[in-house]
């Protein structure tokens, strides 16, 4: 029997990565928001590496911190391990990673959303979503009860029609253990006219630590230096555990072979799509057969667990190969395995479906957001549960949305990538999908968002201070380097001679740091009269001067870049009516019905010319709606 | 969107040798002053706005002449545009107008979009709002022949070497940012002295075409045209009267196919391939000899056919038999050996235009350069125009690709990051890709899959 159960703004179905971010968000914003799981010991579980961060990736996790979000500051407290990655190769993609404490990770989590007020976190399997005359109206749950909202999110994650599969075992199920969302895919499709489309990815097994050979493998040490995710963290003294290096060889790979007929992706058991960017060992083998080894890490999946994660041998061979090709594997010929390696198939969302804002197009107040788009990653996740969580309550208080742009922030990238030009396999953030990197640091994404966190009402006025702190102490050290500038004293002298470098008198230090040779530390040498800042203010600033040739160039293409994109569509637009485009174009724009002409110029099959025709269909339009030139 | 300066060659080639080189926009008057000079410096010209004025077009970068010229600068509003505008009208033809635009590319235009003037004649206001659709139209048309014609003028060669190169960039690029988006996997970083060396390598290649570019010898573009008639009425001469008439011989490649020799001569500033088999001057039975199909498959890839016939047994059936065939709206009918039947007539009112000619004594050959002219450039006026476009088009990618590889090899010796010489680099692969509408990310991504082993 159906029964009413409750009445909220919105609804957030999931308590993933996306889920938790859309349901903070929203009550933060002041919408009374309720959070559905199909579990509640599954909140913000991480199914894979319990690992944040990375290139791009870490990226996201600065972006969606400056706007206001959890993820960096959850991850800041459950971390037993952070490394800066990428050092080495330039200040657009140094990437800080962090290994989790898992269950930390999800205490930590829930008790923040348990503790958020205005939101009511709760157990059920939502089985329907409810909409009349195309405005969603609620959720109604397995157990039959009505939630109503005026504003729900799906964040369902991989659990959607999920299929387990084992080698030759293959049964419904969600990640690590849960039960799959059977009914909601069907409601979705053929009662909403939502197009699904069926992905699949995969984890590697979990041994326990006491059965390994730590001898046999490579130290990994976190970094000494503590970091921190959020730019409100302040944490120092993290007890780091390490992680572990070593290799496949050639046992392991016969092995593998010999098996390969058992496995489910070469017999046609699985029909999902999988990333490129995380084949499974065997297609590693089959693949990159000239390999003679291939690397396995050997990750802690937190302080109070044995469990350990095996990076690098993902299968879905069946259970008993899957022993044999762990134990061929370096200190790890006694390893016990204690959750087998799987596979999982999941049904996800088109989201060409999606406006920016990650609403439907086809239907009002219903959002979606994190795996059920088509990506992968707890950060792409989270940074997508947070706008849809902006959105979904900035459009019930009649507020404008707010939509990042490309050249503002990866979030804005990952969005745009998804609604204009689709996927067709799991899709990960990496640095080079995005065109504007070098502006789009991991050390400015503060500089980048936190005006727009404030403005939104998700970052506090403290915080909001405290930024503006930071940006003032990076202004006057950029400034007084470019002012102050070289005299020679005995301390510098000797510097000088060490390295074998010769420094004109009266050089600023703002161009001595624009040579190759200077970083800002060697500047402390030779000067007295320092200033004595903040690691990651002195970063900042030597980024800024030392970089600050290719900063403006690609600040000149953002220009542009800026200038098309703010040149607005009309939504209600009748492209497949409209003179001059081509017919691929009128298609493409009917179905993907773009807000800019920038968004329209990255539609494949839209080409320079329809832009033209589009541009001066605009301006036709314009002029007859008496307005002004929209030119200049 | 507005704020560049556009440029291109803007009017068809082939009035009496004259193209326009046209260059609207913010920077034109400074752009036209880095590569005109003229007696009484720009102070003159800048004064006198919508007059001609005489000077000479100079490679800024090599101080070399490459043209006399008649100019004329017009200041905003009252041009085409409504922005600032100048006209360079050239007068020796293809080659110095192709040069001309390539120079005013280099100090700083932009080459312009098909229909882009027009566009901008809109957009400004100058163009009211009952031609709007007109303006759709014109960038329509204009793009889609000029798309045609670009990729069919992409010589074979220059498509391989391209696509050789963007393989070696995308090689190196994808190398990069596997280390950077995937630091966690062991993959080796190429050393600098290979990334040097291959940054080398690929500058190498890029002069190389640019070099070719210059001389034209890439590209085989050009109106293409056949000599077409029954055996002995006098094709080979004509051939070899055009030869030896036109003023420069601008290629002589031996195609692709083994048997083709293609010339491209000079008539009146536009460039006609003639497309000819080897066998055509050795033995005057074209059509017998490599048989009707041949011959169809010749006159219907051909933009002009001189169809040949003899004044001395005019009209046979077989010629009667050949002119049904063919496409009368390219055709010109050449009547050849005037001088040997000077009283010629006939009471047959042909669909096409008939210029009488002796290849022999050059009787009539002014006429039929005429004649040729006006069929290009009534019928295609934006054939020839687009075929210069694209091609420069091609050149200023090449340029830039090239630019950007300069600098990247710079930066490798400064010790600049990975990151940064990844935008280097990539730049270069996009400007390339703008010649064969290639775009740079899912080509690399499926690169990055391909070459390394990423996963978990
Ligand atoms: C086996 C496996 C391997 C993975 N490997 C990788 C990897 O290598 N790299 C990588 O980046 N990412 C990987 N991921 C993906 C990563 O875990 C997810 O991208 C991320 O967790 C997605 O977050 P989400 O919030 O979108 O969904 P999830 O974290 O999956 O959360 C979904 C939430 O929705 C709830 N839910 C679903 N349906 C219903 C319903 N009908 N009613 C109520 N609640 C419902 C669930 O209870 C859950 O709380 C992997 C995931 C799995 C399962």
């Amino acid at each position: 029997m159906e029964y009413l159960a409750g009445e909220y703004d919105v609804i957030v179905v999931g308590a993933g990565h996306a889920g938790c971010e859309a349901g903070l968000a929203a009550a933060r914003l002041g919408c009374k928001t309720l959070v559905l799981t199909v579990n509640l010991n599954n909140v913000a579980l991480m199914p894979c590496n319990p690992a944040m961060g990375g290139p791009a990736k870490g990226q996201l996790i600065r972006e969606v911190d400056a706007l206001g979000g959890e993820i960096g500051i959850n991850t800041d407290r459950s971390a037993i391990q952070m490394r800066m990655l990428n050092t080495a190769k330039g200040p657009a993609v140094h990437a800080l990673r962090a290994q989790a404490d898992k269950l930390n990770y999800q205490e930590n989590m829930k008790w923040t959303m348990e503790n958020q007020p205005d939101l009511d976190l709760k157990q059920a399997m939502v089985d329907k979503i409810a909409v009349e005359n195309g405005v969603v109206a609620g959720v109604v749950t397995d157990t039959g009860a009505i939630f109503k909202a005026r504003a729900v999110i799906l964040t369902t994650g991989t659990y959607l029609r999920g299929r387990i599969i084992i080698g030759e075992l293959a049964y419904p199920g969600g990640p690590a253990g849960n039960m799959p969302s059977q009914k909601l895919s069907d409601n979705l499709a053929n009662e909403l006219g939502i197009k699904l489309m069926r992905f699949k990815t995969g984890t590697p097994a979990r041994v326990d630590r006491r059965t390994i050979d730590f001898s046999k493998m490579l130290i990994q040490p976190g970094d000494e230096r503590p970091w921190n995710f959020s730019y409100s963290s302040d944490i120092e003294d993290r007890e780091q555990i390490p992680c572990w290096l070593t290799y496949t060889n050639n046992d392991t790979h016969s092995i593998i072979r010999e098996n390969m007929h058992r496995s489910p992706l070469y017999c046609g058991m699985i029909e999902g799509t999988g990333p490129r960017y995380c084949p499974s060992i065997e297609d590693k083998v089959v693949k990159f057969a000239e390999r003679q080894a291939h690397q396995v890490f050997i990750e802690p999946e937190g302080k109070r667990t044995n469990e350990m994660y095996v990076q690098g041998l993902s299968t879905s061979l069946p259970e008993e190969v899957q022993w044999k090709i762990y134990r061929s594997v370096s200190g790890l010929e006694n390893v016990q395995i204690v959750r087998p390696a799987y596979a999982i198939e999941y049904d996800c969302v088109d989201p060409t479906q999606l406006k920016p804002t990650l609403e439907f197009k086809s239907i009002s107040g219903l959002y979606s957001g994190g795996q059920i788009n088509g990506t992968s990653g707890y950060e792409e996740a989270a940074a997508q549960g947070l706008m849809a969580g902006i959105n979904a309550a900035r459009g019930l208080k009649g507020r404008k949305p707010v939509v990042l742009s490309r050249s503002q922030a990866f979030i804005g990238v990952l969005i745009d990538d998804l609604i204009t030009k689709g996927i067709a396999e799991p899709y990960r953030m990496l640095t080079s999908r995005a065109e504007y990197r070098l502006l789009l640091r991991h050390d400015n994404a503060d500089q980048r968002l936190t005006q727009i966190g404030y403005e939104i009402g998700l970052i506090s006025r403290q915080r909001m201070d405290r930024f503006a702190n930071k940006r003032n102490l990076i202004v006057e050290e950029t400034a007084r380097l470019n002012n102050v500038r070289f005299k020679t004293s005995p301390k510098a002298q000797g510097f000088l001679e060490d390295r074998g470098l010769v420094i004109q008198q009266g050089t600023s230090y703002g161009e001595l740091l624009r040579r190759p040779e200077f970083k800002y530390r060697d500047l402390l040498k030779l000067s007295g009269d320092m200033p004595d800042l903040p690691e990651d203010i002195r970063e900042s600033v030597e980024i800024e001067i030392k970089y600050q040739g290719y900063i403006k160039k690609q600040q000149t293409q953002v220009e542009k870049f800026d200038k098309i994109e703010s040149k607005k569509l009309p939504e209600n637009l009748e492209y497949l009516s409209m003179r001059g485009l081509s017919r691929e174009a009128a298609q493409k724009l009917d179905q993907i019905k773009p807000l800019s002409l920038g968004q329209a110029a990255r539609i494949s099959g839209v080409n320079p010319s329809d832009i033209s025709v589009l541009f001066i269909y605009l301006e036709k339009a314009n002029r007859e709606s008496g307005g002004k030139k929209t030119v200049e | 969107m507005l704020d560049d300066s556009i440029a291109a060659i803007s009017t068809s080639l082939g009035e009496g040798g004259v193209g326009i080189v046209r260059i609207s926009g913010r920077d034109a008057f400074r752009i036209a002053d880095k590569v005109i000079s003229t007696a009484g410096g720009n102070s003159n010209w800048l004064k006198e706005s919508h007059r001609m004025h005489y000077g000479r077009i100079a490679d800024p970068a090599t101080g070399k002449i490459i043209d006399e010229v008649l100019f004329s600068a017009m200041k905003a509003p009252k041009t085409y545009t409504r922005e600032d505008v100048v006209e360079i009208n050239c007068h020796g033809g293809y080659i110095p107008l192709k040069e001309t635009l390539r120079v005013v590319l280099a100090a700083g235009a932009r080459m312009a979009e098909p229909g882009e003037f027009t566009k901008r004649a809109f957009l400004n206001g100058r163009i009211d709002l009952a031609q709007a659709e007109a303006v759709i139209d014109i960038i329509r048309a204009k793009t889609e022949n000029a798309l045609k014609i670009a990729v069919s003028q992409l010589d074979g060669r220059l498509s391989e070497k391209l696509a050789f190169i963007q393989d070696k960039i995308l090689t190196m690029l994808a190398g990069m940012e596997a280390v950077i988006d995937f630091p966690e996997e062991d993959i080796q970083e190429e050393s600098n002295e290979k990334l040097t060396g291959s940054t080398g390598e690929i500058i190498g290649e890029l002069e190389a075409l640019l070099k070719l570019a210059a001389t034209g010898k890439i590209y085989r573009e050009g109106v293409k045209t056949a000599i077409i008639g029954r055996p002995n009425v006098g094709k080979s001469s004509l051939l070899n009267s055009l030869l030896g008439q036109e003023r420069a011989i601008v290629t002589s490649i031996p195609g692709t196919t083994r048997d083709i020799i293609q010339e491209t001569i000079n008539i009146k500033g536009i460039p006609l391939v003639l497309t000819d088999t080897a066998g055509l001057r050795e033995t005057e039975d074209l059509v017998e000899k490599i048989g009707v199909r041949k011959a169809r498959e010749l006159a219907r890839e051909a933009d002009l056919l001189l169809l040949v016939m003899d004044a001395q047994d005019f009209y046979t059936q077989e010629d009667k038999r050949i002119l049904r065939e063919l496409d009368f709206s390219k055709t010109i009918l050449v009547i050849n050996k005037i001088d040997l039947n000077e009283t010629l007539s006939y009471k047959e009112e042909f669909p096409i235009p008939v210029v009488k000619i002796s290849s022999l004594s050059g009787q009539g050959m002014t006429a039929l350069e005429d004649s040729i002219e006006e069929l290009i450039t009534q019928g295609k006026a934006a054939l020839s125009e687009t075929v210069i476009v694209s091609r420069a088009r091609h050149e200023d990618a090449i340029y830039r690709a090239n630019k950007h590889m300069e600098e990247l090899l710079a930066g490798f010796s400064t010790g600049v990051p990975l990151d940064l010489l990844s935008i280097d680099l990539r730049s270069a692969w996009e400007a390339l890709g703008e010649i064969n509408g290639s775009t740079v990310t899912e080509d690399l991504l499926d690169r990055i899959f391909s070459d390394f082993c990423i996963g978990k």
